[in-house]
């Protein structure tokens, strides 16, 4: 059935899969909506989806501001993903760049050798790396989460095939005009990769902020806890107090999906690709 | 993969300079390349190998290096018998049905969304949703939803008219089966983007003249969308059930592996094992059997890849 430009077929589907869609993101509808009530009000049935009550700036204000600490939680996030995001796009393209574009003995070997470790899940490392962590000093510290986040091997097998890709023309006509690898690498081929790099670093940066089991093992200080461990913890500590709860889980979740919705082309395109996770 | 650097040959100086410049050429591999091999090494390569050495031995790593005691085949032998851990592997073979289920409905949804919706972006964004929150939150959020006696999910329950609603979390038959529906939930986005790509890549050609000789949808589907997105299927399972095993973040938040060890799963009880019962000689060997579980399937998909998938 056609009228007009509408297709009231697929009119009607959408409809339908909008309604579900609805209904898939309710525990995020009822998060959000819980978080702006009073307490007494949260479990009230049949629910109030919009509350009567308002008490958001309270809740809000006794996450952000209260004995936990939300601001400072979030400052020990930012540091360690943007570090973390950094140190990783660093060493990965030039990884990928060295694995593509140079030759030197035993190039293949070490390639096979880095890809076999990706089949090393990162929960086998955990208890050997924690007793290395703890008698190297890098135990309960920013700088050995960054570590171990920055040398993850994943971003180098995205990004190589970015590289493989590019002619090696670029690199031959700059190595007449007396271009180094380093220069070539910097001012040529970076620019060119710059839409998988983004991708890439979006992707670790989503993976890093959200990750809860390298601070949890890594961590020990309450003032270095980073936001996923500090909403843990919020959690554990005001057990009853669930609007407060659900305050601090909008709070956590936001930034990620503001994040994730104005690069989400990068991020789908990113997943289609590599169709990787972690 | 062999793109190699060759110079024009009016460039090319004699055996000398060639040989140094062939020199600089495989130092700047290395510097390129070193960051991340040194990174392989110290934080993959020798942990593993620590950690192979440990899974022999009695250590606790509270009572400092000299106190490794060589223990051989101990703690495999006592891993299977320890009730807590065979539960654990058990409830990771379970929750493997997670993976087709939640595969399923991803194709499902994939279909619909490539061809007949508006908006479909709007749709993938909607689906990824929970995979870009924080496990930790949204396991938070489920298990006030979950409440046995006031959370929503059972308040609508008695409403409908259910007189005794399952206690959820709370409950150790329905624990495990809300924990996979969870994560179902959580890991549907990456399935169905991946789905999507995949549809996406089949030719419109088939469609059209499946079509014309008059077969309908769900036809085309079995003959053209579900053969061709084998490998697709294939690759989702290899991550899916790889994932599984991995899990843990969610069951820590979620139940701390309970009522009863009900959810506990392999990672849970070396994190368990390790970090709050200071065995770490012990939990060293749980990782082995994670490790080769994990290469095992690692080693069915290259085989996998050969014989069974029709590109």
């Amino acid at each position: 059935m056609r009228i007009g430009n509408l297709d009231w077929g697929k009119a009607i589907i959408t409809l339908i899969m909008a309604l579900l869609g609805i209904v898939f993101l309710l525990p995020f509808i009822w998060m959000l909506s819980a978080s702006l009530k009073p307490e007494a009000d949260v479990f009230k049935y049949p629910i109030e989806w919009i509350p009567q009550t308002w008490r958001a700036a309270f809740n809000y204000h006794s996450v952000w501001f209260g004995k936990a600490n939300f601001t400072l939680y979030y400052w020990n996030s930012i540091k360690v993903t943007a570090l973390t995001t950094l140190l990783s796009v660093a060493v990965s393209s030039m990884a990928a760049y060295g694995f593509t574009k140079i030759r030197f003995p035993g190039r293949n070997a070490l390639f096979v050798l880095v890809l076999a470790t990706y089949m090393i899940p990162a929960e086998a490392t955990l208890v050997p790396l924690f007793i290395i962590f703890r008698s190297t000093g890098l135990y309960d510290t920013h700088l050995g989460l960054i570590l171990l986040g920055g040398f993850s091997v994943l971003g180098t097998f995205l990004l190589r095939q970015f590289f493989a890709s590019l002619s090696n023309e670029y690199i031959e006509s700059a190595q007449i005009d007396g271009a180094g690898h380093i220069r070539i690498f910097l001012s040529i081929l970076f620019p060119l990769v710059r839409p998988a790099i983004a991708t890439y670093a979006i992707l670790r940066f989503i993976w890093t902020w959200n990750d809860f089991q390298t601070p949890l093992v890594f961590l020990n200080s309450k003032t270095l806890y980073t936001l996923q461990l500090g909403m843990n913890a919020f959690a554990d500590r005001n057990g009853a107090f669930y609007s407060l709860i659900m305050a601090a889980s909008v709070s956590a979740i936001v930034p990620l999906l503001v994040v994730f919705i104005l690069g989400q082309k990068q991020v789908i395109e990113g997943i289609s690709l590599g169709g990787v996770k972690g | 993969m062999k793109t190699s650097v060759t110079l024009p040959q009016s460039h090319q100086t004699p055996t000398a300079g060639s040989k140094k410049r062939k020199r600089i050429e495989a130092g700047m591999g290395y510097f390129f390349t070193g960051p991340m091999l040194l990174g392989v090494l110290v934080f993959t390569l020798i942990p593993m190998i620590f950690s192979f050495m440990l899974s022999f031995t009695k250590w606790s790593f509270v009572t400092g290096f000299d106190k490794i005691r060589w223990s051989g085949l101990d703690n495999f032998r006592q891993l299977f018998q320890d009730e807590v851990f065979l539960k654990s592997l058990g409830n990771n073979f379970i929750m493997l049905l997670a993976v087709p289920v939640g595969m399923a409905i991803a194709l499902i949804l994939g279909v619909i969304i490539t061809s007949h919706v508006y908006a479909p972006g709007a749709f993938k964004v909607i689906y990824f949703m929970p995979q870009i929150s924080s496990v930790v939150a949204v396991a938070v959020v489920w298990q006030v939803l979950f409440h046995p006696s006031y959370g929503p999910v059972n308040g609508f329950l008695s409403a409908i008219g259910v007189d005794n609603p399952p206690k959820w979390l709370a409950d150790p038959t329905y624990a495990l089966p809300s924990v996979m529906l969870l994560m179902i939930w959580i890991d549907l986005g990456v399935s169905l983007i991946i789905y999507i790509a995949g549809i996406k890549n089949i030719p419109a050609d088939l469609y059209e003249a499946a079509t014309i000789d008059g077969a309908s949808k769900l036809a085309q589907f079995r003959s053209i969308t579900f053969p061709l997105l084998t490998p697709t299927t294939f690759f989702l399972l290899v991550t899916g059930i790889i994932g599984n095993f991995k899990s843990f973040a969610l069951v820590k938040v979620l139940t701390d592996g309970g009522p009863a060890n009900s959810t506990s799963v392999v990672v849970y009880d070396m994190y368990q094992t390790a970090f709050v019962d200071l065995q770490t000689g012990y939990a060293s060997s749980m990782v082995m059997i994670l490790f080769v579980i994990v290469l095992a399937i690692t080693g069915l998909q290259w085989l996998g890849q050969r014989y069974w998938v029709n590109y």
